[in-house]
């Protein structure tokens, strides 16, 4: 402690001493002293919030007994000295125990023949210490502050509501129409009357006219108004018909110009909860529309600057709706304020990625703020004019950017590189000067989410401009030379060793990766490794190959195990080049989520250590699909933007992450301990109900080696309602190879909630795939509840509710795995196989019919062929396996299509196991 | 005469020690319901107001005689009683409260009452026990009361006196204060 204190006395002299909290404790005998001297008093109290604010924390028990200490000053009248007991109640009141000590002192300073400046502090005050059970017994008080005529008093009392209302709601909620009546601004007027004096100290009689005779100050700002619409939304916002009626109410008609809201951050708050409303339900866009454009013309800047911003960032805004706000922003552009002038230039960055037309009216005001003395309206002028700009302004734009990036926080640099990457692929002619400025950059001082942003550039650049790549990566080459970021590192090493080999000279980046083994942490030394095998393997120049040999053996006497291991491997799988094939050129890898999965599982199995862990029995991914899968903003998606959003993300990772959870769930129920692994999940639930049915059930399958589990997701949406006894009766139809073992019912489901019933069946045929549906009931007892007490009545009815149909089918067994076809297919060639046709004359095009064979089979679509080329003729080559020892299926569907006669199709199937291709073949068939 | 002499003196000292503008602090205590804070607010306003259990404590100045009191009301919930102690320190008078007619918590309100007199900071702090609602049929009288306290034997070390109240009527309450300011004075 002692330390502590000298140590902050040098930092801040005697200022530091003075406000130390030893000191203060002990000062703190003041509070006991008769007579109380305010002065002495308030300054200390003054020390003790300053403490707390500087981020000095206190025990429990010194604040306690601060606290006490504290309160003992309500004895004293003094105002200054009681506002500022106030402000260290509040503060204290987190830490300090048994607060509640002091609500009878408060409650009597917000008695309405109190003095204004007691009251309305009081309020703020008893918010902080009230528990929430005693909510009801100030209601009164409440519900008339926030009608006070005080505006001080009014927002205090708002203010306290909306921190109330989390603990409260049931009481707050029933102040609606005072909070109604003080947005409505009637409270504003300022004679004063009407404050009746209804206190819990009933008969105040003579006292009232001598203390009380405050005025009401008539409020300028309003800012009560703000408060009351905050206090609104937070009762109403889970009744978006509720909210909707306010906006119009308060949004006073078409013009704008009818709305009783005069504070313009309360107009501001209005125009968000619109935006909102606007963004859940598209059938208000219209009407809101309408009200936003009125307050365009409002006359506070801050709310046409909001109004303008809210329809710039609405969903699919055309460029004619656009026309009005940025004409707004254009004005604010040339205002004085620098405040304004961020805003609208914030706004038109954002907006110059979706609509760089219509921006680029703006572009004589951007240019003037390019010089701006303010640095960050200056950067998001110049990102704005990046994206509006034109092929000829770029190289001026850059050299204005390379004359204040030194001033500039990390956080904008990192907009401007952002500008600049999606910039590069817009105008790939400008790669040199841009490439140039990159470079330079990336030499510069920088934190990490700078330099990964330049990075990533310079990344994409390579991916995209082929001319550049040659120099990009030796700008890279010579960044990791002198990196301090490992994570940056052992990406760069990573991309040089797939970029290089291709490379005209890949000889020349040897030498800066053989550095990094030389001279970095274990971490970036075997990814240096890995790299440098893959020049090994990659080049066909034999001397290469050979030095790259003597460079990995040198690695063998590393210190660090990943290292030697990864050289040594390396080191054979050059020698052969059959390995090389499946480690390092292999395009496909294991979906590593399932592998993670499965991983633990294989664990945490103890039997399963005798055998050795099937990496087969894992899906695999297409590196391009893993890439994909990493979040990372794609460049593509940042040029051209919301319009052409990707179909769906890749099927299969997706599906081996729900997988997982699904697994760690059934892990949960003992009675399938037993049941071994769970081979495969369907990847979504399949809906057994209508979505606004009183009762919504969906389904998961579960395929065990011997047996199938349903996993049915029950949600009762009656309010008022609990079910009992819930159970699922599924039906199969007969002699479909499966036999219910048990059902595990849910024994209550409270209103509103959901819960999981998992029937199970055995397959009587583990080696068979057993096709079927199912006809399914849910049963319950249902039982109302008391609206009052929520409390179920004692006897319920039984009852039964109609699901649809359940079909389990081949697509239940199969997963979709990546492979490459054309070696699979002649590798399978010895296996089982079968070729069969069919005429699918309800098809209308060959895309439709793709569509329904890989949605059948869930399988995996190869090489881009699930969209047919040619409207006549085509061929769709699909891979998966089946889990739990099946092995792995390949389909090759050829099909014709001619008008009339529909597609016809020539199913050729190659597997592992007979039982698959016959699986494959009854799923089309049948 | 030498009465005289020594009430003259001891108004004299009296006098010296109020004009230091010392007030008076006194506690007021006792169980829920007592009828404190009414006694409270009899004393400086002169009214009877309608009260709400006090949660925490109210504080006022009373001017009696020209002597300023600054009386401590301190709710008597028992999940407020343990923090009593809190206003101990610098304490000139104890007023206890007792609801006469609550025969069934007089043990309650006796323990309460031994429990706080044995506390250090309040050792030969004069005592002033209000036997309080003497109005209501069937209230124990102060004799009986004071009887089942057991004080007599007890208390050796400071001044006390069990006396009948009626803060609704405001009975009792004068001559009380009387007698608190007495045995103030001659501490």
């Amino acid at each position: 402690m002692a330390a502590l204190i000298i140590k902050k006395e040098d930092e801040s002299g005697l200022s530091s001493y003075y406000n130390n909290k030893t000191t203060i404790i002990q000062e703190a005998r003041v509070f006991n002293e008769s007579p109380i001297s305010p002065r002495k008093c308030r300054a200390l109290l003054t020390r003790i919030v300053y403490l707390l604010y500087v981020g000095e924390t206190f025990g429990t028990q010194e604040a306690t007994e601060l606290f006490f200490g504290t309160t003992k000053l309500f004895q004293h009248k003094d105002s200054a000295l009681r506002q500022m007991v106030y402000l260290a109640i509040k503060e204290l009141s987190t830490t300090a125990e048994d607060v509640i000590m002091v609500t009878s002192s408060i409650m009597k300073d917000m008695q309405p023949n109190s003095e204004v400046i007691y009251r309305s502090n009081a309020i703020r005050a008893l918010c902080r210490i009230i528990d929430p059970s005693m909510a009801q017994g100030i209601e009164r008080f409440f519900k008339a502050a926030i009608v006070d005529k005080n505006p001080s008093i009014s927002s205090a009392a708002l203010v306290s509501s909306y921190h109330l209302f989390p603990h409260a709601k049931d009481v707050v909620k029933r102040w609606v129409n005072e909070a109604q009546e003080a947005v409505s601004g009637k409270s504003s007027s300022s004679f004063f009357g009407g404050s009746s004096s209804s206190g819990y100290l009933g008969g105040w009689g003579s006292q009232t006219q001598s203390q009380s005779g405050y005025q009401a100050i008539p409020s300028t700002s309003y800012i009560t108004q703000y408060h009351a619409l905050g206090l609104l939304y937070l009762i109403r916002q889970q009744d978006r018909m509720a909210v909707t009626k306010m906006i119009q109410q308060l949004g006073g008609g078409k013009s704008g110009t009818g709305t009783t809201l005069k504070n313009p951050m309360a107009l501001c708050m209005l125009i968000r909860y619109a935006a909102k409303v606007m963004e859940e339900d598209p059938n208000m866009q219209r009407q809101i529309l309408e009200l936003l454009e009125g307050w365009l013309r409002h006359k506070s800047d801050m709310v046409n600057l909001e109004a303008a911003r809210v329809i710039c960032e609405m969903k699919n805004v055309t460029p004619a709706q656009l026309t009005r706000p940025i004409a707004v922003l254009q004005l604010l552009l040339s205002s004085p304020k620098s405040t304004l002038k961020f805003a609208a230039t914030r706004t038109l960055a954002s907006l110059a990625l979706t609509h760089p037309a219509s921006v680029a009216t703006c572009n004589i005001e951007l240019e003037n703020l390019i010089s701006d003395p303010n640095r960050s309206v200056a950067t998001y002028a110049i990102t704005t004019l990046l994206k509006t700009g034109n092929e000829a302004s770029v190289d001026r734009l850059m050299k204005q950017i390379t004359g204040f990036m030194s001033e500039i926080s990390d956080e904008f640099k990192v907009i401007i590189v952002d500008a600049i990457r999606t910039l590069c692929l817009k105008f790939p002619g400008k790669h040199a000067s841009m490439l140039g400025f990159l470079s330079g950059v990336l030499r510069d001082e920088g934190g990490y989410d700078f330099k990964r942003a330049v990075v990533e550039a310079i990344f994409d650049m390579i991916k995209f401009i082929s001319d550049a790549k040659e120099q990009a990566l030796s700008h890279l080459c010579e960044f990791i030379e002198d990196c301090e970021f490992t994570k940056l590192s052992v990406r760069i090493l990573h991309l040089l060793g797939l970029e290089g080999p291709k490379s005209p000279q890949p000889a020349k980046y040897i030498r800066y990766i053989y550095n990094r083994v030389v001279l970095e942490n274990a971490t970036v030394r075997s990814a240096a490794v890995a790299s440098l095998a893959k020049f090994g393997v990659g080049v066909q120049d034999t001397s290469l190959q050979k030095s790259i040999s003597v460079l990995l053996n040198r690695c063998l006497d590393d210190v660090d195990d990943e290292v030697r291991d990864r050289a040594a491997m390396y080191l054979k799988v050059i020698k052969e080049p059959e390995l090389a094939n499946v480690y390092v050129k292999e395009e496909s890898i294991p979906s590593l989520a399932a592998l993670e999965q499965k991983l633990v599982a294989y664990v945490n199995e103890p039997d399963a250590a005798e055998q050795p862990f099937d990496i087969n029995s894992i899906p695999r991914v297409s590196r391009a699909q893993a890439v994909s899968e990493a979040a990372r903003p794609s460049t593509l998606d940042t040029i051209s933007a919301p319009t052409a959003k990707k179909s769906a993300s890749p099927p299969p990772p997706t599906a081996a992450e729900t997988q997982s959870a699904y697994a760690q769930q059934l892990a949960e129920v003992s009675n399938f301990a037993s049941y071994g692994p769970v081979l495969h999940s369907s990847s979504k639930p399949t809906p057994l109900t209508e979505s606004e049915t009183e009762y919504q059930v969906s389904c998961v399958k579960h395929i065990f080696k011997e047996h199938i589990v349903f996993q049915l997701n029950v949600s009762n949406t009656l309010p008022d309602t609990i079910l009992e006894q819930v159970a699922v009766i599924m039906q199969p139809s007969t002699d479909s190879g499966l036999t219910e073992d048990f059902i595990i019912q849910l024994d209550s489901l409270a209103p509103t909630t959901s819960g999981v019933i998992y029937v199970s069946f055995t397959r009587d045929h583990p080696d068979e795939f057993a096709m079927t549906s199912f006809q399914c009931v849910l049963k319950f007892i249902s039982k109302e509840c008391d609206p009052a007490t929520g409390e179920p009545e004692e006897e319920g009815y039984p009852d039964e509710y109609e699901l649809e149909e359940l079909e389990l089918t081949a697509a239940d067994y199969i997963v979709p795995t990546y492979a490459t076809f054309s070696a699979e297919w002649d590798r399978l060639r010895g296996g089982a196989s079968a070729t069969e046709t069919f005429a699918l004359s309800a098809m209308d095009s060959l895309k439709a019919a793709c569509d329904s064979i890989i949605e059948i089979l869930n399988m995996e679509p190869l090489g881009g062929s699930e969209v047919p080329t040619s409207s006549s003729v085509h061929t769709l080559q699909l891979s998966g396996m089946l889990p739990g020892g099946g092995g792995k299926v390949l389909v090759r569907c050829r099909m014709t299509y001619s008008r009339g006669q529909g597609v016809t199709l020539e199913l050729g199937v190659r597997a592992e196991k007979q039982e698959a291709c016959n699986l494959v073949l009854a799923a089309i068939g049948g | 005469m030498g009465l005289s002499i020594s009430t003259l003196f001891q108004s004299i000292s009296s006098l010296v020690g109020w004009s230091k503008g010392q007030d008076v602090r006194i506690l007021m205590l006792g169980l829920d319901s007592a009828g404190k804070t009414t006694i409270l607010y009899r004393l400086q306003i002169g009214e009877v107001v309608s009260t709400i259990p006090t949660i925490g404590f109210n504080v006022e100045t009373v001017t009696y005689k020209n002597i300023k009191f600054q009386v401590w009301d301190l709710g008597g919930q028992s999940s407020i009683r343990p923090y009593w102690r809190c206003y101990f320190p610098n304490t000139s008078a104890i007023i206890y409260v007792i609801d006469s007619s609550d025969h069934a918590r007089i043990p309650t309100s006796r323990s309460e009452l031994l429990t706080m007199l044995s506390e250090e900071e309040l050792n030969g702090v004069p005592l002033l026990v209000f036997c309080n609602k003497q109005d209501v049929p069937g209230a124990m009288k102060p004799e009986e009361i004071s009887e089942q306290l057991g004080l007599a034997g007890q208390e050796k070390g400071r001044a006390w006196s069990v006396r009948g109240s009626c803060a609704t009527k405001g009975e009792g309450l004068e001559e009380g204060l009387d007698w608190l300011v007495n045995a103030i004075q001659k501490k």
